[in-house]
């Protein structure tokens, strides 16, 4: 939104005061000010009033003429001008040699063979409206040669305010709310609003007004004729210009000005098409035309004003095109409402119509503003019209108001929130609170603060709103910063979190993988471009592309996916994300989310058995370091199309599932490269966090020499050798390592080192055999017999 | 002297002079010395002579073992030092100046900037919470003093599912889980809540350049008794300036509206870039505006159990995304999801 300050000036006198440095104020106590300010007026100068005295046809041109107009010197100046409203006797604006408009500074020159010493200019030219269709046509009772700056209000400085920053200041938006806070900023007084005392017209007769629907809290109307004004004062319509609106016609132009000064939308109806007026809702859905001529579905949720049953305006949106003012309208009713915010906005998304009117209903306007805007509408309008007649009392039906609201606070309450004790005094306090429009009964420290209209509607409710208004007005700039007194005590680390950061440092430092993250949902185009399903789960109601709009179950096919773009940076490389995904529903309904480490690894160079292997010993590393565990692996079927259905393994760790390793299967593995081995693993990051950590075991090194027995045994896998062993209780054993594996027309070979020793003597050969002897035995008892 | 002797040192000599190696060396050492050696030879064929001779003919043997000794060892020393010249010959000039294979792995750069911030706020007692993704109506909004139908609830940006949750969008839904988390110990034993929480957000919006639809960010609150806004301003300020490791940064703080704090605060900290001065990047005004905060609506806290005429408590939430876009210059916010190696694999340790 844009301010004025001429406009602010109109309310509070800040003469004297640097108004560069209240904006700045403004920006850091109220609502943010936009970087850049507008001198308007400031690129213009030398542009005085000058009466047209001859006009001649240019012999060459059918546009332009020639013009000797009368600046109140001694001889007139030649001028050429292409305007077409140019006639003897108007007076125009006129920007004489030596003036400056813009970069340009006017001096004599040719055109089209005639000098011209000046140029008559449009209000465009002179960038106070829009209008470029002809040279301005001036009142003619204005004296020759005065400069146009000290007949309009053409110097002004304007200031953008981020309407984000005023979402929950309905008060703010109107000049008038703006004006109470540089009022509050300067000390300065905040002058009333100019109103017509509508008192006197409550004789007249009444307009019929009802409202049949609660989601309008009040509609005022008055009606009017004999307006004979069709174009806006200039000064109207440079604020209008300067604040962002194109002044279109008087009635127009002032409904939208006092909207941009009070902040209360206000619509002209033809009265002949609002003879019963009625604010309510319909049954059914229909079609009905704005003001801007397009048709739009209302539908039963949609607060209509209506001429008994026709519609004829969106409640707190826009009117109708069938009511609008038109040529021959005479009387018409001038509407001042107050509808509910959620039904405005609501109303306003269904259209996909957002305008000035609805974006203030929305921030939830004062009710109490409605009748105030009337008057003041009243006597502006009178103020520039003197031949406009008021014809019925001010007719008002006032259903709902807001809850006034009576707020206790003590300075200790104050001086707790701010920290700065009597920085804040209570003379800063009261005289705070009551320049912005709070009424306030102060005791020595304790505050009975009652809130204005303007700022009950839902602002201000607390004690804490309270601490704001003082504060901010006192300045957060001037707070002495210090630090919070606490008690020392540990921070824990949360587990789970710790967890993340080792998984994730063990992957980077010691498996030089690469973090990567993505999104939570499946990519519907990417995954089917693989070969991969989309796995039914929970969806995104209001997802805006459907390709997105499944919640991913596994984070391997996006992994996947990720590999596909990246088959070009390296021939090898590893990448990882702990990211979430989400595994249905639970019992109780909500999302299953499960936090989940996945792990893919890519390689041209590397056997798929290798690559494999590789990924199965960085999960037992980074296991082992962080839980001074072992891993076991179970084999699983495939589900999912990117998995193999062989070497499909769970990864398990003291009986706790964590996870599966597997191979991508050739299909979607193909279609990622043609050669390349790919392999992945999934580890559901909660499941790790159960397992216990074992932690380190400190034992001696033995001072006597050890022994190391090696065994080769014919075997279709480790696995019952390793159960054998871990079976042997002797303390004796320490350590077992497969040293080789090798498959030959016999079978399969599995060399084991057994490694002995003792902490206390050195080991005889017999001791070991005894113990060696029963694991081969035991191994026999399973038909694992030793290689012949 | 001996024939034999002379004729011995002779031959000795002239062997020598052809060695080239330490094994044929060992060999000759054997020949001469060794228990079926031309100089032991010698020696057995002393029997025949007189003990005069005897005498003279064994001191001259015992010379010439000596001399034969000392030869070879010469011999050796001199061929040794050869061999170890040889050897260290082979090794050839090592031409140091082609580029090392770096090779490692890389954190995603949001990993880096969140372990920076959550460093900074651990040294200052915050602990560090984690939370879902995934969260209800009323983690999100309705605890925040976010009432229904409010704009921030619109379907434009949030995402709502099927079941009724949605994706969070902002880390601000774990506020309530976390001060019902600690709120005993701040009641019972005093303990002031000091969390920071980091996470994951999402908006339902179109994405370019500058926007995401899933995007990080890191949330910090602060309760206790008699927490004020000087405090807030303390804490931001000290804690802001060790996350950009300037020490002259300066903050301040404007009026924000957000529905869980009151009063709320957008807090702009001086320009990085040209340190107030104005440039480009600040559009000229000398402050960038970083992060949210305020103290914490008494609503709010009442929702996670704690009584507001007790305590007190400052919010802020950090865009850690932004952040990254801040330190390391990303332009385009979509390389940060965006799985590219060639991008991400860039990010490696910055401590």
């Amino acid at each position: 939104m844009f301010i004025s300050m001429n406009w602010i000036k109109d309310y509070v006198d800040l003469s004297g005061l640097d108004i560069n440095k209240l904006i700045n104020q403004f920006s850091l106590s109220t609502a943010e000010v936009e970087n850049e300010i507008f001198y308007k007026g400031s690129d213009i100068e030398g542009i005085v009033v000058a009466e047209i005295k001859s006009v001649e046809e240019h012999p060459n041109s059918e546009k332009l003429h020639l013009l000797k107009v009368d600046i109140g010197e001694s001889e007139l100046i030649d001028v050429v001008c292409g305007a077409p409203n140019v006639r003897v006797g108007m007076k125009t604006s006129f920007a004489k040699v030596g003036a400056r408009i813009g970069e340009i500074t006017i001096s004599p020159r040719p055109v089209a063979g005639f000098v011209s010493s000046g140029m008559c200019c449009s209000e465009k030219e002179l960038g106070i409206s829009d209008d470029n269709s002809g040279i301005m046509d001036l009142d003619p009772s204005l004296p020759l040669g005065k400069d146009l700056k000290e007949i309009f209000d053409i110097d002004d400085i304007i200031f953008e305010v981020d309407n984000k920053s005023l979402t929950n200041r309905p008060d703010l938006w109107g000049h008038y709310g703006i004006a109470r806070e540089f009022a509050a900023l300067s000390g300065r007084e905040l002058l009333p609003l100019d109103v017509e005392d509508l008192s006197k017209y409550s004789d007249l007769p009444s307009l019929d007004i009802k409202i049949e629907n609660d989601d309008c809290l009040r509609y005022s109307g008055i009606k009017f004729d004999n307006i004979s004004k069709t174009v806006s004062p200039v000064n109207m319509r440079i604020r209008l210009f300067y604040c962002g609106m194109r002044a279109i016609n008087f009635l127009a132009d002032m409904t939208n000005y006092l909207m941009l000064e009070v902040g209360q939308p206000m619509h002209a109806f033809d009265s002949r098409k609002v003879e019963k007026i009625r604010i309510k809702k319909f049954d059914k859905p229909f079609e009905f035309t704005t003001l801007d001529g397009i048709e739009r579905n209302i539908d039963e949720n949609t607060l209509m004003i209506c001429n008994d049953n026709e519609p004829v305006a969106i409640a707190g949106i826009m009117g109708g095109l069938d009511s609008e003012i038109v040529e021959d309208t005479t009387a018409l009713t001038l509407e001042s409402a107050c509808f509910d915010p959620v039904s405005v906005r609501k109303s306003s998304s269904r259209l996909a119509h957002r305008t000035d009117a609805s974006q203030r209903y929305e921030k939830t306007l004062d009710p109490e503003l409605t009748t105030i805007a009337i008057a003041r509408f009243v006597k502006l309008l009178k103020d520039i019209d003197k031949d406009a007649k008021v014809i019925s009392s001010l007719t008002d039906d006032y259903r709902r108001s807001y809850e006034r609201k009576t707020i206790s606070i003590d300075k200790a309450y104050v001086d707790r929130y701010t920290g700065i004790g009597d920085a804040i005094s209570n003379e800063h306090i009261e005289k705070t609170l009551k320049a912005l429009g709070f009424e306030v009964e102060a005791d020595k420290g304790n505050f009975t603060v009652k809130v204005p209209s303007w700022r009950a509607t839902k602002d201000v409710t607390l004690k804490a709103d309270l601490i704001e208004e003082i504060t901010r007005i006192y300045g957060y700039d001037n707070f002495m910063p210090s630090t919070a007194k606490s008690s020392l005590y540990p921070v824990r680390m949360e587990e789970e979190k710790n967890l993340e950061d080792n998984l994730k440092d063990i992957l980077v430092k010691s498996f030089r993988l690469h973090e990567l993250h993505s999104y939570m949902w499946a990519y519907h185009d990417e995954y089917k471009k693989l070969g991969m399903e989309i796995c039914d789960n929970v969806k995104i109601l209001n997802a805006t592309n459907p390709n997105i709009e499944t919640l991913r179950r596994s984070m391997v096919p996006t992994q996947l996916c990720q590999v596909k773009v990246n088959t070009g940076y390296a021939s090898d490389f590893g990448v990882f994300e702990i990211g979430r995904v989400v595994n249905g529903l639970k019992e109780n309904g909500l999302c299953d989310e499960r936090k989940k480490l996945a792990i893919t690894l890519f390689s041209k160079n590397d056997s798929v058995k290798d690559l494999y292997f590789k990924l199965r010993d960085i999960i037992a590393v980074t296991i082992n370091e962080i839980k001074h565990k072992e891993l076991s692996f179970s084999g699983i079927d495939a589900k999912y199309s990117y998995q193999h259905p062989k070497n499909l393994n769970a990864i398990i760790c003291d009986g706790i599932t964590l996870g599966e390793i597997g191979i991508v299967h050739p299909l979607v593995s193909k279609k990622i490269d043609k050669k390349a081995a790919i392999v992945y693993a999934e580890l559901d990051v909660n499941e790790i966090c159960k397992v216990e950590n074992a932690g380190i075991h400190y034992e001696e090194a033995s001072k006597y020499p050890g022994m190391e027995v090696d065994l080769t045994f014919m075997a279709d896998s480790y696995a019952p050798i390793k159960a054998v062993i871990d079976g042997e209780k002797s303390p004796l054993l320490k350590k077992t390592k497969v040293t080789d594996i090798y498959v030959d027309e016999e079978g399969k070979a599995i060399t084991v080192r057994l490694i002995f020793s003792c902490m206390d003597r050195t080991l005889t050969r017999e001791e070991v055999q005894a113990i060696v002897d029963g694991i081969i035995s035991s191994l026999a008892k399973e038909n694992i017999n030793l290689k012949a | 002297m001996n024939q034999s002797i002379i004729s011995l040192r002779e031959k000795l000599d002239a062997t020598l002079n052809t060695v080239s190696t330490i094994s044929e060396l060992e060999n000759i050492k054997v020949e001469y010395l060794g228990k079926k050696g031309s100089v032991t030879a010698l020696l057995k064929n002393m029997g025949s002579l007189s003990p005069e001779e005897r005498k003279s003919f064994g001191s001259e043997v015992n010379a010439l073992k000596n001399y034969v000794e000392q030869a070879i060892s010469e011999k050796t020393a001199i061929l040794q030092a050869l061999e170890l010249q040889k050897e260290l010959d082979a090794v050839e000039d090592f031409d140091v100046s082609v580029p090392p294979v770096l090779e490692h792995g890389s954190y995603h750069p949001i990993t880096l900037v969140q372990r920076k911030c959550e460093e900074v706020f651990r040294t200052m007692g915050f602990v560090v919470e984690d939370y879902s993704e995934i969260v209800t109506d009323y983690e999100c909004f309705e605890s925040l003093n976010i009432p229904p139908f409010h704009p921030a609830r619109d379907m434009q940006d949030t995402y709502y599912l099927d079941n009724g949750q949605l994706l969070k969008t902002q880390t601000s839904a774990a506020q309530n889980a976390i001060y019902k988390k600690y709120r005993d110990a701040l009641i019972n034993e005093g303990k002031p809540i000091k969390a920071v929480f980091p996470g994951r957000c999402f908006r339902n919006e179109a994405t370019d350049a500058c926007h995401e639809n899933t995007f990080f960010q890191m949330e910090g609150v602060m309760v206790g008794k008699d927490i004020s806004i000087a405090n807030l301003i303390y804490s931001m300020k000290t804690m802001l300036s060790e996350v950009f490791e300037n020490y002259d940064l300066k903050v301040r703080l404007r009026p924000g509206f957000f529905p869980f704090v009151e009063p709320g605060f957008e807090l702009d900290i001086s320009c990085q870039i040209c340190g107030g001065e104005g440039c480009p990047s600040c559009k000229h005004s000398g402050w960038l505006e970083l992060c949210p905060c305020g103290m914490i609506h008494p609503n709010v806290l009442k929702e996670g159990g704690i009584d507001p005429d007790e305590y007190t408590g400052f919010a802020f939430g950090l865009g850690l995304t932004r952040l990254v876009m801040m330190k390391y210059g990303v332009k385009d916010i979509r390389d940060l999801n965006s799985g590219s190696l060639t991008a991400m694999s860039q990010f490696i340790e910055d401590k």
